[in-house]
């Protein structure tokens, strides 16, 4: 190679390397300015304040979840234990007469203690599946999607509870002046996080873990350790998005979080993070929830048949996952 | 080659073919020759030419120079199913059995029977397996699952289907090296009897003595040249080794024929220790011992579970019997990471196992220390410093040490590996394969790496299939064979001849 072809190279490849960060964003824009030429309500403060507070239980889902898919396995359950969990808060939590659950007196504190407690426990039993028994995490996962499922079934019975502890309907539902605390909650989740993960030594771990798992064996990393703790850590950041999204929507109830897989997985992977393990983070999740936010969100400003609209998310959400898989591989040519 | 007028030709024949990769020359101006009912061994050390011969003729290298002839016939074959038209099979040494099918399926495995309706007709195809089987002597049960025989047992029915499909040359690799003694008897009378009815074998090996107790004639290559053929009768285990690792002048300094004086065994305190450690399948009865300051070498051929045993010294995996102790203490190590903290730590044989290609180099080093430099909170400077002195002290080239490892060759991405745990300073480091796929210039570096650990009290143990890696390395030389440790050299001479004749 000649010195001027060295130095194309060079540019092309600083390009190509930051390829995967750029292409989401990319998507993000042009999803921005067509959403911004259709409809006029859409680029508007109001609306941007929408967005923020209608992707902040899929960002506190997708912060665990970006742990998950780091060390290269994947968390299936992540909507069923937010329900599960939203669903023993409001369980352990005084309901009206008409509602035929527990009904128990409990300070606030307790009950969210107990929530709490019930998504560490979800996750280690995925956490002990997967390292201890070895059974993969995408199998394992299923049957944990199933479990919650049968314990939302089991503790409300077909009923709506109404009421969760004061704490988490601040948190949920509450205002800060005029920012609604939710995006707080989730901006702290996704800054401790990035944190986490960039600083970290069990951060570094994770990477480590899912950029070569052979490699960090050889290296004397506690693998299983590591993935134990990622698993536990998607279940908890779980089912705090439950909890704060039973404020957020105003009731708990079966079913109520189904849509959030696929969201939350969709932002991990759309903004970048690669489904092999060691590659992406935090920003890139950020990106890949905005995308799915303004997507969300900008479908509904513009006139079109409603039956039309999901197949378009979907379209859109191939588009973009076609693009990373191209910048992908310019980045590793 | 006397091929005497009014003889049948031989069913298969290599006349002056040489292949060359690029500008390495792997075979040159070969000839060879295998008589119908012939089982002929194939014998050199690695990368003497006997695998790119039998490529050759199983139809995988179909770009060559020299006349190929099945049946006197010229021929090109132009790929592995062109070959067994031609009746050539091949069993390698790593079995393509499929685990989870059924011993019935295996052998028609790619030809199964069907009806009409394009089913598999089930009742017919176990018949017929256990038929075609019990001809060969093998007696299994046609419905077992292939994965649940020995391996002796999947082997065979391999050779099964070889010949099910029709082969009647049969190239075998290295088929004896995971194989006990008796099911190497029950192979060599499954071979014994298919020579009797006129197939013919290509017998490719490292057990001399299994070569010499089967082939009817022995054929030796040595830098990609043919140098002998004889009849097995007329050979015996030191003629076939001389010839493999010749005897001319120059070679002598490079290829250890010449006898290397390893130092009076070591009376440092013990850091390692195995006591009757064993793995099922893969190794049993071993003991060993490292000190401190001593570079202790294990040879054998590939299969003969020295990599399984590397890894059950640190911990990899679980040896089912036995015990290791460290330091006088017993060590039960559940993973890596409790063979980290006890101070044992591995480079293993392969780069892909070892490193983290999209990741630069510094983090590739830093990654064992990073519990002795942070407890919580990542310390990049310190890591990049330590890295760099690593990257300084062992000659590492790298545009620096923020570099991503795959810019890096692969010499130096194997100096890497070895930073990684330098840097750490473990008490005993496992190195397996530590020169595979080295020039001479980064062997030496590695010569003098290991002398510079040892100086370090650290405690090395060696693991390679190649005996002039060992005699580099190691003060002293246990020698494994199928499983099991066979031979200690100490302090006394020894050549490249003995390890080979040991193994």
């Amino acid at each position: 190679m000649s010195d001027t072809a060295a130095g194309h190279g060079g540019v092309k490849q600083w390009i190509a390397r930051r390829l995967t960060a750029i292409a989401p964003l990319i998507t993000l824009v042009f999803l921005v300015l067509v959403f911004s030429a259709m409809s006029p309500s859409f680029a508007t403060l109001d609306n941007l304040s929408n967005i923020l507070r209608q992707v902040s239980i899929t960002a506190i889902i997708a912060t665990g979840l970006t742990f998950v898919i780091l060390t290269a396995e994947i968390d299936l359950s992540v909507a069923s234990v937010a329900n599960a969990v939203g669903i023993v808060v409001a369980w352990f939590t005084m309901q009206e007469a008409y509602v035929n659950i527990a009904n128990l007196p409990l300070p606030g504190a307790f009950a969210i203690i107990l929530a709490i407690l019930a998504a560490v426990a979800l996750g280690l039993v995925t956490a002990a599946g997967v390292t201890v028994i070895g059974i993969p995490s995408f199998i394992m996962t299923l049957a944990m999607l199933q479990i919650g499922a049968g314990i939302c079934a089991m503790l409300v019975r077909g009923q709506i509870a109404y009421n969760v502890p004061p704490l988490i309907k601040f948190l949920g539902s509450g205002y800060i002046g005029p920012v609604p605390v939710i995006v707080i909650v989730a901006a702290v989740f996704l800054a401790v996080g990035h944190f986490v993960l960039t600083y970290t030594r069990f951060g570094r771990y994770v990477y480590m873990v899912g950029g070569n798992r052979e490699a960090a064996e050889f290296s004397g990393v506690n693998v299983k350790l590591i993935t134990a703790s990622v698993m536990v850590i998607g279940a908890v950041c779980s089912g705090i998005a439950g909890m704060l999204g039973v404020a957020y929507y105003g009731s708990a109830q079966q079913n109520q979080f189904d849509d959030f897989l696929l969201d939350s997985i969709a932002a991990v992977v759309v903004g970048g993070t690669s489904l092999f393990g060691g590659v992406g983070g935090i920003p890139y999740t950020i990106i890949g929830l905005f995308v799915l936010g303004v997507l969300n969100n900008g479908l509904d400003h513009i006139d079109i048949d409603s039956f039309l609209k999901v197949l378009i998310r979907g379209l859109i959400l191939l588009l973009a996952l076609v693009i990373n898989v191209y910048a992908q591989r310019l980045r590793t040519k | 080659m006397e091929n005497n007028p009014g003889e049948t030709p031989p069913v298969l024949e290599l006349g002056g073919v040489t292949k060359r990769f690029g500008g390495v020359t792997a075979l040159t101006d070969v000839d060879f020759a295998l008589a119908r009912g012939e089982v002929h061994g194939l014998v050199g050390e690695n990368g003497a030419g006997k695998s790119t011969a039998m490529k050759i003729i199983a139809g995988v290298h179909t770009e060559f120079e020299g006349e190929y002839r099945i049946d006197g016939r010229p021929v090109r074959l132009r790929s592995t199913a062109d070959a067994l038209a031609h009746g050539i099979g091949m069993v390698h040494q790593e079995l393509s059995i499929v685990p989870a099918l059924s011993v019935a399926e295996n052998v028609f495995l790619g030809s199964q029977p069907v009806n009409r309706f394009g089913l598999l007709r089930w009742r017919h195809m176990a018949s017929q397996a256990r038929e075609h089987l019990a001809a060969l002597g093998i007696d299994v049960d046609p419905a077992m699952r292939a994965g649940d025989l020995s391996i002796g047992l999947q082997q065979l029915v391999e050779l099964g289907r070889v010949l099910f499909s029709g082969a009647r040359i049969i190239i075998l690799d290295e088929p004896t090296s995971a194989l006990s003694p008796p099911e190497v008897k029950q192979l060599f009378g499954v071979i014994d009897r298919l020579r009797g009815q006129g197939r013919s074998f290509i017998f490719i090996s490292h057990f001399l003595d299994d070569v010499l107790e089967i082939s009817d004639s022995v054929t030796i290559f040595k830098n990609s040249r043919r140098v002998a053929t004889a009849r097995a009768a007329d050979l015996d285990k030191a003629a076939i080794i001389e010839h493999m690792i010749g005897r001319s002048h120059q070679e002598l300094e490079e290829t250890y024929l010449h006898q290397l004086e390893l130092p009076v065994r070591s009376t440092e305190p013990v850091v390692l220790s195995a006591r009757g450690l064993g793995l099922k399948g893969a190794f049993e009865g071993i003991d060993l011992e490292v000190r401190e300051g001593e570079a202790l070498g294990i040879y054998g051929f590939m299969g003969c579970g020295q990599l399984e045993l590397a890894r059950a010294l640190v911990g990899k995996v679980q040896p089912g019997v036995g015990e290791l102790l460290r330091g006088g203490e017993p060590a039960r190590l559940r993973n890596t990471a409790d063979g980290k903290k006890a101070g044992i730590a591995i480079v293993p044989e392969s780069r892909g196992s070892m490193l983290f290609s999209d990741v630069p180099v510094y983090r590739n080093i830093s990654i064992s220390i990073l519990e002795r430099i942070s407890r919580w909170f990542l310390k990049p400077r310190e890591e990049r410093r330590i890295a760099a002195k690593q990257v300084e002290d062992l000659k590492i080239r790298t545009a620096s040490v923020d570099a991503l490892l795959r810019t890096l060759s692969g010499g130096n991405q194997q100096k890497v590996a070895l930073a990684r745990w330098i840097a750490h300073e473990p008490k005993v480091l496992v190195l397996a394969e530590p020169t595979r796929g080295m020039d001479v210039g980064a062997k030496d570096d590695v010569v003098k790496i290991v002398r510079a650990l040892k100086e370090r009290r650290m405690g090395v143990v060696v693991v390679s299939t190649e005996p002039e890696t060992i005699l580099s390395l190691a003060d002293r030389i246990m020698v494994m064979r199928r499983g099991r440790i066979t031979t200690e050299f100490a302090g006394e001479p020894v050549g490249k001849d003995q390890l080979l004749a040991a193994a």
